[in-house]
């Protein structure tokens, strides 16, 4: 547990006590982070820890509220990104910036392409630049076809390589593995090598600790946006890390797991996959439980609820519910078998934002309130939808307020109150406590167990280990689009499911042959 | 309540949001009501005759056809689409309607394929929408040309002439002493504000305008409702086609040319948002008069029809500007 003092005098990069509010979120409290010449260094932290903010930051994509940032000792402020990258910081964002229908040297000189005296582009010049590039990165890509057509791999080293045209001393990579096999990750990894010896100091931002031990030099932990501490990689080991990662104390805010007595089994899915060369994944659900759907950002549990309920496209699929198969084509097939949904984004997928409780709510109830005639009985739906505010226990005015005014918990309880009146008796929750303020996620919680406890079986998506530990009566932990494991009872603790969610395909793969 | 009623403008605005607040669906159509309230007393206090009923009449009657198009287009912009093919499918089923009933088929069988040619029409407009995701302006654009070039060959180009003394009635009769374009357009739209505001599929309808992710993942079909928006809009410009044929006795292919504008001007001034989600058919049926009143009005006051061009777009600027100064306002 060694934290490295700051040998060196001057660092290359070094933020101190940087501070960053969001409305209602404190995202970065007094992060202080020094990056050295000739350094891979890790950011490391579970989702919403704080590490896309201080990237923002360093590449004056967002500006800090408090902390001074220096560049070669010298301080900074950087007012855009065009700034940062002018002081020589360059950035590798998890989403790329390239245009698809530009070749590899258009995109890379965009915005600064080499003109002859005429206005003409000098195209053959900068062509021999990129060459030039590619040949110090080490890799061969084709110049004469839009990206678009390039491997995900050959896209990351064009914007890799669009960093180093701008001649940075820092370049900062946001999770660049995410996206590459092992292979691809390893041709990135000696590229990155090969920059560190030429002097440019490197952030690198990845959950798969096998790579972080594989190339890093220093790590610098972050959680809840504070900073917990900088290790040196010789020095620690993963088990360490995780520890770090994951060591706040978690709140007894979850409601005791009752004991399940029944395995019978109310859903039973088969060859769910969401890309068509997709890992067929297989997973069950019995009547009563909670069961999580836990992994990394990408790792395919959203797309896997989604394919289970036909919002993608997934053939071949099989799913039975108390026994029977059942076709689900769609969203209304799936409700029509029982199966709703809370969407990961309350906001765009869940809610109509200007419409009041009521409109939201009733939305796929009115069948029940509609007269034979076809009208809507106006009055029974007021009740029902009252009756429902109150016992998932919205704090609303009334039910003609619109929710666009409602706390982030009241919106997820206006989304659950949605299904409680259809009779569905599965529920999928897709990260049903994000950006909720404490009070209201353990209502929430609660409100869960209620659920359960009334024969609801309900597919937890959380990004949140705590919730995963303190909810789950199973876990299903995805990797790289796999269930790597799926856990059970004391075998559900964090440092566990980290380890099975940073597993590496290759290795999970074999788990899961094994298993 | 005397001191309620005495309060600052303040409260009073408070209390005219709580009044929106409460039914927001309708209360979307309180500008447009006080516009056309405004025209009409501009109107009359411009012009003596105006007051008239037998110009009144007129101008209801002249309204009718582009209300009941409007009807569609109600539809189509309040989930987020527009429709531009109500013109020439409008033109399209009247010309076929006239034809049938030259050839001397059964009246009834002429108006029900005229109505049909536009309920298909709509359909293929919807599905190209909703089933291949193709984007409204566009898939319209197009059957707009193609229902107008049908229309065309249909009849050569020529005006159909000749049509049976007795179909006048639907565009020239009268029912009970009211005209019955005029009976019709209410009928049309006393169904359209049953199928909005008291039907489920009203609700789908809004809400498809409103947020159409959330629509679909709570597990409601919104794709048929899409497609059951776009008939309906075809069906209306047809049922308007069938109107205008009787009313000049003849079927016109090129009749309605820029009709599908004037549609989309009454739902705007009806103060329906063009994203969608926020309207009411109460308030295009209040823009289609405020168009027809200005119309009339300008006539009488023997306004150049070049200048009454310029005064109507300024007037739809001038709603918009105010109808947006208000959402803003109450939005924060």
């Amino acid at each position: 547990m060694t934290e490295t003092s700051q040998t060196s005098p001057e660092p290359l990069l070094a933020l101190e006590g940087i501070s960053k509010s969001f409305p209602g979120v404190r995202a970065l409290r007094n992060v202080s982070l020094s990056l050295e010449r000739g350094e891979i260094h890790a950011l490391l932290g579970e989702n919403g820890a704080g590490k896309s903010t201080i990237i923002k930051i360093m590449g004056g994509i967002q500006s800090q509220d408090e902390g001074q940032i220096f560049l070669n000792g010298k301080e900074c402020h950087f007012s855009s990104y065009r700034d940062a990258i002018s002081a020589g910081i360059g950035i590798v964002f998890q989403e790329f910036s390239l245009i698809p229908e530009l070749d590899a040297v258009d995109n890379i000189f965009l915005g600064r392409e080499m003109r002859n005296a005429l206005g003409f582009s000098r195209k053959s010049e900068m062509t021999s630049i990129a060459q030039g590039i590619f040949e110090r990165l080490g890799v061969k890509t084709r110049f004469d076809v839009p990206v678009a057509r390039l491997s995900v791999a050959e896209q990351q080293f064009v914007e890799i390589g669009k960093a180093l045209s701008l001649d940075v001393q820092v370049l900062i990579l946001d999770e660049p593995t995410a996206t590459l096999t092992p292979t691809e990750a390893e041709l990135l990894f000696n590229v990155m090598r090969q920059l560190r010896d030429q002097g440019i100091g490197i952030f690198f931002v990845s959950h798969h600790l096998e790579e972080i031990f594989e190339i890093c030099d220093r790590i610098t932990v972050l959680r809840d946006g504070a900073h917990v501490g900088v290790l040196k990689t010789a020095e620690c080991t993963m088990d360490h890390l995780v520890e770090r990662m994951v060591g706040r104390k978690i709140e007894n805010t979850f409601p005791p797991k009752p004991a399940l007595h029944t395995a019978e089994r109310i859903l039973e899915a088969e060859n769910i996959r969401f890309a068509s060369n997709g890992h067929p994944n297989s997973f069950y659900l019995r009547k009563g439980e909670i069961l999580g759907f836990a992994g990394l950002v990408g790792s395919g549990r959203t797309e896997t609820a989604l394919a289970l309920i036909g919002a993608l496209p997934c053939p071949g699929k099989t799913v039975r519910i108390e026994g029977r198969e059942v076709s689900m084509g769609n969203p209304a097939q799936a409700l029509r078998h029982g199966i709703g949904i809370l969407p990961e984004s309350r906001k765009t997928e869940g809610l109509i934002l200007g419409f009041s409780i009521r409109d939201n709510i009733s939305i796929n109830n009115l069948p029940q309130y509609t007269r034979p005639i076809g009208t809507i009985d106006t009055a029974r739906e007021k009740r029902k939808t009252q009756e429902l505010m109150s016992a998932v226990r919205i704090k609303a005015p009334s039910d003609e307020t619109t929710v666009v005014s409602l706390s982030g918990g009241n919106q997820q309880k206006v989304v659950i109150a949605r299904w409680l009146n259809r009779r569905s008796k599965i529920l999928i929750f897709d990260e049903p406590t994000r950006g909720i303020d404490v009070g209201a996620k353990a209502e929430i919680y609660t409100l869960m167990r209620n659920l359960t406890a009334e024969g609801y079986a309900i597919i937890m998506i959380s990004s949140e280990l705590p919730e995963v530990v303190g909810m789950c009566d199973r876990v299903a932990v995805f990797s790289h689009g796999v269930i790597t494991a799926v856990l059970e009872g004391d075998a559900i603790s964090s440092e566990e499911v980290m380890r099975h969610a940073t597993a590496s395909v290759k290795k999970s793969a074999v788990d899961a042959l094994s298993a | 309540m005397q001191q309620q009623a005495l309060k600052s403008p303040q409260s009073m605005r408070s209390l005219l949001e709580r009044y929106r607040a409460s039914k927001f669906a309708r209360s979307t159509a309180f500008l447009p009501a006080v516009g056309l309230f405004v025209v009409v007393a501009c109107m009359i206090a411009l012009n003596s005759r105006f007051l008239s009923f037998g110009n009144l009449e007129n101008v209801a009657r002249q309204v009718s056809i582009n209300a009941i198009i409007s009807v569609g287009m109600t539809f189509a912009i309040l989930t987020g689409g527009i429709d531009l093919s109500v013109g020439a499918v409008m033109a399209l089923a009247g010309t076929i309607t006239a034809g049938l009933l030259v050839s001397g088929l059964n009246a009834g069988l002429a108006i029900l394929a005229g109505l049909g040619v536009g309920a298909l029409f709509g359909a293929g407009n919807g599905l190209c929408i909703a089933r291949l995701g193709m984007p409204p302006i566009i898939v319209t654009l197009a059957s707009m040309s193609i229902a107008r070039g049908l229309g065309l060959i249909y009849t050569n180009g020529y005006p159909i002439s000749g049509l049976p003394d007795w179909f006048a009635f639907i565009g020239r009769g009268k029912v009970l002493g009211i005209q019955t374009p005029i009976l019709i357009m209410l009928v049309v739209y006393a169904l359209a504000y049953l199928l909005l505001q008291r039907m489920p599929i009203g609700r789908y309808i809004y809400a498809i305008g409103g947020n159409e992710e959330a629509v679909r993942l709570s597990g409601i079909d919104s794709r048929k409702y899409k497609i059951i928006v776009y008939l309906i809009g075809g069906f209306t410009a047809a049922l308007a086609g069938v109107v205008l044929s009787s009313r000049l006795m003849s079927g016109q292919p090129n009749a309605g040319v820029g009709f599908e504008l004037d549609a989309i001007a009454a739902v705007v001034l009806g103060g329906t948002s063009i994203s969608g989600g926020r309207g009411s058919i109460i308030g295009t049926l209040i823009g289609a008069m405020l168009l027809g009143v200005l119309n009339n009005g300008l006539n009488l006051l023997e306004v150049s029809p070049y200048v009454q061009n310029v005064i109507k777009g300024a007037i739809i600027l001038l709603a918009i500007f105010i109808s947006r100064q208000r959402g803003t306002a109450s939005a924060r």
